[in-house]
């Protein structure tokens, strides 16, 4: 495991409710800057505290989302797959972000065209295997040519509850043989390709998952995600975990939580690759 | 029909789709096959390679049916969202017709059955549809239409290859079909009472549809002493529209005027003297007039098929041929302005009824959709057998003498 977690994360100075692309978004509810900036600014520090070298990106006015960086593409060692947003209100982010990681070092590629595809908010590595959300933000087709393009095997897994509308708001690897889920938001293939793949499945209840539990940031045994999962929190104990509940409600109004504010530069600790790479580079 | 117990997944269109990457452990290769069936489709894989190590992707070339081309738009339109991809997604291609009066080399030539062509990335209908023509679109409209040869004017864009075309064979008919009193194309060994009353309500139905009954007949209508049926069956509305050539109205106007068919006397049997002269003198009276219609009108002609034809305001289209005798001043010799004026009036024709005529007969299944139910009843065999084998595949024939067939129809369509 890298000694260094580098995470990637934006202020939201200008973070607003100000367009309706999930359910999860409403105008006349709004979300409050001060609190947002507080919220935002305790999960910063939280990650510091566990060791991560956090990376800040400028905010940018119009943008409310940028603060979302989780969904800015996919890093795959020095690769970053840019997304290309769904809808034309994030459409935007896309030149901030691909300026971003060409000017940190990484080879920036995009996807065909008319291909969507949203990132790490739906292509998450648990081992060696891409596991990606579709339907609702990507399309499955594209997972299939990430796959190829970086010569992982992909499984797509189709999201059929739209308030779940990403796969990191509903699924978390925590090791490459370990990731909590939350079986409502998956149809039965996709529940099924779970429980085939994956050795330790630890179930979210429905109610704890409405709470954003699954949208979690893994660092090593320390798992930080919005409070209000005390059950998620037990199970997590029961296999070696540390749960760092945090109050995230300005983000949820969004349809985001502690995953979608930060996007792991170096790969998230279940994948694989990650510690291969490690032991390349210590060569 | 040869299918009246047809498998629902042997007709409708098909569409050719490809699924590729790690399907098999990502479930997505069942459950796309597991969707095209909930969604009332059928499948058939017609290639399937799967990836030797974890890494490798699979990839399955999927055949979808469906019974109609909107339900398998939606079938494949719902795959889409599973990642197939459909194979053939060109669109048509057409090339501009460099000589009047013939396509371009590599035309698509037509069948009687419904076709689409895609353009700007949609399916379109493609109308006036009709076996052995071409095709011709406007993109700016996306229209398309059947084109007969002798009808391509300079620059008129056509259809070439076969990229972007589909034809969406027709369903045959089940047990519940009108035609399913019948399971044999040809049919001179069945109970014929069963077979009139499947026509008769099969007219009945056309017409309470608002669709026209076609008539194609042949001079042994007359010679037979069938006039009668067939003037009853006009004079009651049962067909708008008849097909023929210079022999059946020439007969029927002997008769009206000599009560003979070609010298004989349809009464007596027999030939009467002097009587061969009968059709001769028949079609120069109607010349001396004029026409059928001004006989007609000048009181001159008062019984028979043609006089309830102008009476009804059938459409009727004479199409002469080269041994005509006269002919009529109403028949067509050219045949190209013949059959463009056939084509017009098969129009909204949902029946037809070939009776005793090989060459009109023929002639008028190659201007029909296969939509169009064809009921050919003839005492020779071979010209029913001869339909069918020219594409008119939704014929059912009937052999059998035409004067009974037409007495029973109508007696059971007329109820006198």
């Amino acid at each position: 495991m890298s000694s260094t977690r580098r995470i990637l994360m934006c202020a939201p100075k200008h973070f607003r409710i100000e367009y309706e692309i999930n359910p999860w978004m409403n105008r006349r509810v709004g979300s409050d800057p001060d609190e947002s900036g507080r919220q935002w600014q305790a999960l910063h520090d939280a990650l510091i505290a566990l060791g991560v070298t956090v990376e800040l990106m400028d905010p940018v006015q119009g943008l409310p989302d940028l603060v979302f960086t989780a969904n800015a593409g996919l890093v795959y060692r020095d690769l970053f797959v840019s997304s290309r947003f769904r809808y034309g209100e994030r459409q935007g982010e896309t030149p901030i972000f691909d300026r971003w990681f060409a000017d940190h070092g990484f080879t920036v590629e995009h996807t065909p065209s008319d291909h969507h595809f949203e990132g790490a908010g739906d292509a998450l590595f648990c081992g060696e295997t891409l596991f990606a959300g579709y339907r609702f933000r990507s399309d499955a087709r594209t997972m299939q040519w990430v796959g190829d393009r970086i010569g992982v095997e992909v499984l797509p897994l189709e999201l059929v509850d739209p308030r779940y509308y990403h796969l990191d708001t509903c699924f978390c690897p925590i090791a490459p043989d370990a990731a909590i889920y939350f079986p409502g938001a998956f149809d039965e293939y996709g529940r099924s390709v779970l429980w085939d793949r994956i050795r330790s499945l630890i179930e979210v209840s429905a109610e704890e998952a409405f709470s954003f539990s699954c949208n979690a940031v893994v660092v090593g045994r320390s798992v930080v995600l919005n409070e209000g999962a005390p059950k998620l929190a037990k199970a997590l104990e029961r296999h070696g975990y540390r749960a760092i509940p945090l109050k995230l409600t300005e983000f949820i109004k969004a349809g985001g939580s502690a995953k979608c504010l930060t996007f792991r530069l170096d790969g998230e600790d279940a994948a694989l690759w990650r510690s291969t790479a490690d032991r390349s580079k210590a060569v | 029909m040869a299918h009246t117990e047809a498998n629902p997944g042997d007709s409708g269109p098909i569409e050719e789709i490809e699924v590729r990457g790690h399907i098999v452990d990502s479930l997505l290769l069942p459950k796309i096959l597991d969707r095209i069936l909930q969604m009332g489709g059928t499948f058939e894989i017609r290639e399937c390679s799967i990836g030797t190590r974890r890494i490798d992707p699979s990839r399955a070339l999927i055949a979808v049916r469906a019974g109609t081309a909107d339900r398998l738009d939606e079938i494949v339109g719902d795959l889409i969202e599973h990642g197939a991809w459909p194979i053939h997604p060109e669109d048509v291609r057409s090339e501009s017709a460099d000589v009047a009066g013939a396509f371009p080399e590599g035309f698509y030539s037509t069948t009687n059955q419904p076709t689409q062509v895609r353009i700007g990335g949609r399916w379109i209908d493609v109308s006036d549809q009709e076996m052995d023509c071409g095709i011709t679109i406007n993109e700016a409209e996306s229209t398309a239409r059947c084109l007969p040869m002798a009808d391509v004017m300079l620059g008129m864009p056509i259809v070439v290859g076969h990229d972007g075309v589909r034809v969406l064979p027709m369903e045959r008919p089940r047990e519940s079909s009108p035609f399913a009193f019948m399971s044999s194309s040809v049919s001179s060994e069945k109970p014929k009472a069963v077979s009139l009353r499947g026509v008769a309500e099969s007219i009945r139905a056309m017409r309470d549809a608002g669709k026209k009954v076609l008539l194609v007949g042949g001079p042994a209508i007359v010679h037979t002493g069938s006039a009668g049926h067939v003037a009853r069956l006009i004079r009651e509305g049962w067909i708008q529209t008849l097909f023929a050539g210079n022999a059946l109205a020439t007969h029927d106007i002997e008769q009206a005027f000599f009560n003979t068919s070609l010298g004989v006397d349809l009464e007596q049997g027999e030939a009467i003297e002097h009587g061969h002269e009968n059709h001769l003198r028949a079609i120069n009276t109607i010349r001396r007039i004029g026409g059928i219609r001004q006989a007609v009108e000048r009181g001159r002609l008062t019984s028979g098929i043609m006089f309830e034809c102008i009476r009804a305001g059938v459409d009727v289209v004479l199409a002469g041929s080269i041994r005509d005798d006269g002919p009529l001043p109403d028949v067509i010799t050219d045949t190209l302005e013949a059959q463009r004026a056939m084509r017009a009036a098969c129009k909204d024709v949902g029946f037809a009824l070939l009776i005793a005529s090989a060459l009109h007969g023929i002639a008028t299944g190659n201007l029909l959709p296969a939509s169009v139910q064809v009921v050919c009843v003839d005492i020779n065999p071979a010209t029913v057998t001869k339909l069918a084998d020219r594409g008119t595949f939704q014929t059912i024939g009937m052999v059998t003498d035409v004067e009974p067939f037409l007495r029973s129809l109508a007696l059971e369509l007329t109820g006198a």
